[in-house]
């Protein structure tokens, strides 16, 4: 704590730390407060005298109800929830194995191809959207689920295997070879002695995948374009949007509804989430 | 690291040790190169299918002149040359380069405050903790939009608070105005990324030995002075990899310039993903956005050479 009188402690933390909190939720809040908040006071300009930013009085659901009853949006939830399931498991499987091969075994190029996954960890989506939405085109994938689920483990795989690597580094390795003392079988060493220990890892990496592939926007932006195969940011961002209206009140349901099971996951699992991006840093 | 009692240990060994028989699968994965294949290709089957492919296809693209729909010829350094000579590209260079570099200051700094702030005992620490990473784990288009709202000309919030707060006498147009729209752009940006700044140096600072500041401040070392002389230099190494990450994310980010402003007003706003995304799929001009995306990546690996070698000496100091 700070040392001295009671006012250093508030200059120098209550405050400071109060601003930080407000101004990094104050956008959350101000979703919640416009999803409920009725049309008629919503789109009351800000110089109006009767102008009451932070509360309403007569709280509405109707902007939810439209939402769920007139546009796609269970659909957006639904292929959203599907496309990073797929993506996360995938990506699971591939960097556990690929992890454990590159942190445990010796082959040719180990090292190269350590490197190799660590680039394509650092190219960005944005670099490569448009020839990828050439090669979607030509596998026939383009507007359909299978071209996220395919290209999404290309940006989670190499920070799957990245932090799983360092957490099969810190299993010691006695533990197996016990077990293959006793005339287990390398492949099944790693499944039920390595894997299981590794279980943490192996969640902080899921749960980071799963957030990561639930945020992703340009690639289901340029890949899809049938309203019912959208995913949430896409379908929020295209279709409660006509030309330059914009239907505000549905806009911030929307956003506070696709939010939640994001939050929801991550409220359960903030400790792996935390490790998973401190793991994702030091590498 | 959970130990086994022996019963566990007993029944697990029963898992793994079927001893005998061994199908012929199990004895050719005995081979640790075998092994290690198997277990590398799906990674590198869809790495090169989705990253290395889409690569290479990106080049050959961008030495030719397709659009959507027309498989196009031949046409060499073409599209470099136009894109070198066009006045949108120069001004999309030169706001991705200063969206990156104020935002970065900005994260940094801001990062490092709160996670300094969150590194003492007070009660609450992990609720605070949890809730303040919010911004970075919301999907950002959705935050994004919040933000859109509250910048709103006619129904802005802030401008309200500004006003009754008596900074401002007039409104101000966030996203209509050249320079506030990329201030705007920089303040959502920032507010996102300082959670992720905070966490990850706040972890950093963790791994920092309390007796090496009781030391100090048994040597007489004032609190700036111990920031400066122990924190800092141990701090160094892990936010430069932090600086690396948040600057190639940042260089390339697309999505909150998409929907905030799209590039606008008149492409004040407008970034080397933005622009590629209007020419190639906007306008179909797909070999131009293809050599716009390009474009990113010497800019790109010059960045990360530099960075990766200064984290390379800090370590080996």
């Amino acid at each position: 704590m700070i040392e001295g009188a009671p006012w250093r402690r508030w200059v120098f933390f209550y405050v400071p730390v109060t601003a930080f909190v407000v101004s990094l939720l104050f956008p959350f809040y101000w979703m919640v407060i416009t999803t409920i908040r009725p049309d008629s006071e919503l789109y009351r300009p800000w110089s109006a005298p009767n102008y009451a930013p932070f509360w309403t009085t007569h709280p509405t659901v109707e902007h939810v109800h439209d939402l769920l009853s007139e546009t796609l949006f269970t659909t957006w939830m639904l292929n959203t929830m599907i496309i990073s399931l797929a993506a996360t498991a995938i990506s699971l499987f591939c960097g556990l194995l690929a992890g454990y091969a590159l942190s445990r075994l010796k082959f040719p190029f180990a090292g190269s191809i350590g490197t190799a996954i660590f680039v394509t960890y650092l190219v960005p989506q944005t670099l490569l959207f448009i020839p990828l939405a050439d090669i979607i085109r030509n596998f026939r994938l383009g507007d359909s689920p299978w071209a996220l689920i395919l290209t999404y483990p290309t940006f989670l795989i190499p920070f799957c295997t990245w932090l799983l690597m360092g957490y099969f580094k810190s299993i010691p390795k006695e533990l197996e070879e016990c077990a293959r003392i006793d005339g287990a079988p390398r492949w099944k060493a790693m499944v039920y002695i390595v894997f299981p220990v590794a279980i943490p890892g192996i969640l902080s990496a899921g749960i980071f995948a799963f957030t990561l592939s639930w945020n992703e926007f340009i690639y289901a932006l340029v890949f899809l374009s049938s309203p019912e195969q959208k995913t949430v940011p896409v379908g929020v961002t295209s279709e409660l949007i006509r030309g330059d209206v914009f239907f505000w009140g549905e806009l911030m349901a929307g956003a506070l509804l696709g939010s939640i099971p994001v939050a929801f996951v991550y409220s359960f699992f903030v400790e792996y989430y935390v490790s998973g991006i401190t793991g994702s840093v030091k590498g | 690291m959970a130990t086994v009692g022996p019963a566990a240990t007993y029944s697990l060994r029963q898992q793994y040790v079927t001893t005998a028989k061994r199908g012929p699968i199990t004895r050719l994965l005995e081979d640790e190169r075998r092994l290690a294949f198997c277990l590398m290709l799906p990674t590198v089957v869809l790495l090169a299918l989705f990253i290395a492919y889409p690569f290479v296809n990106g080049i050959l693209l961008a030495v030719t002149d397709t659009r959507v729909g027309v498989p196009g010829k031949f046409v060499g350094m073409d599209n470099f040359a136009k894109i070198w000579s066009d006045d949108i590209f120069h001004v999309a260079v030169w706001n991705t380069c200063l969206y990156t570099f104020v935002t970065t200051v900005f994260k940094l700094v801001l990062g490092l405050w709160l996670a300094l702030l969150l590194n003492r005992h007070f009660r609450g620490k992990a609720f605070m903790r949890a809730f303040i990473l919010l911004p970075f784990i919301i999907p950002t288009v959705l935050s994004t939009f919040a933000w859109k709202w509250m910048f709103d000309p006619t129904f802005s919030v802030l401008n309200w608070m500004l006003f009754h707060a008596g900074i401002i006498h007039t409104r101000i147009n966030w996203l209509g105005d050249p320079v506030m729209a990329m201030v705007s752009v920089i303040i959502v940006n920032v507010w996102r990324g300082v959670p992720f700044y905070a966490i990850s140096l706040l972890a950093g600072l963790q791994t920092i030995s309390p007796e090496l500041h009781e030391a100090a401040a048994i040597d007489g070392a004032r609190a700036w002075n111990r920031f400066r002389h122990v924190t800092w230099p141990l701090l160094l190494p892990v936010t430069l990899v932090i600086v690396l990450f948040s600057v190639i994310q940042t260089f390339a980010d697309f999505q909150l310039v998409y929907v905030l402003t799209g590039g606008g007003p008149a492409n004040a706003t407008q970034l080397f993903a933005t622009y590629a995304y209007q020419l190639g799929i906007g306008t179909g001009l797909l070999s131009q956005g293809a050599a716009i995306s390009l474009a990113i990546f010497p800019i790109l690996l010059l960045v990360v050479v530099v960075q990766l070698i200064y984290i390379r000496r800090t370590e080996t100091l």
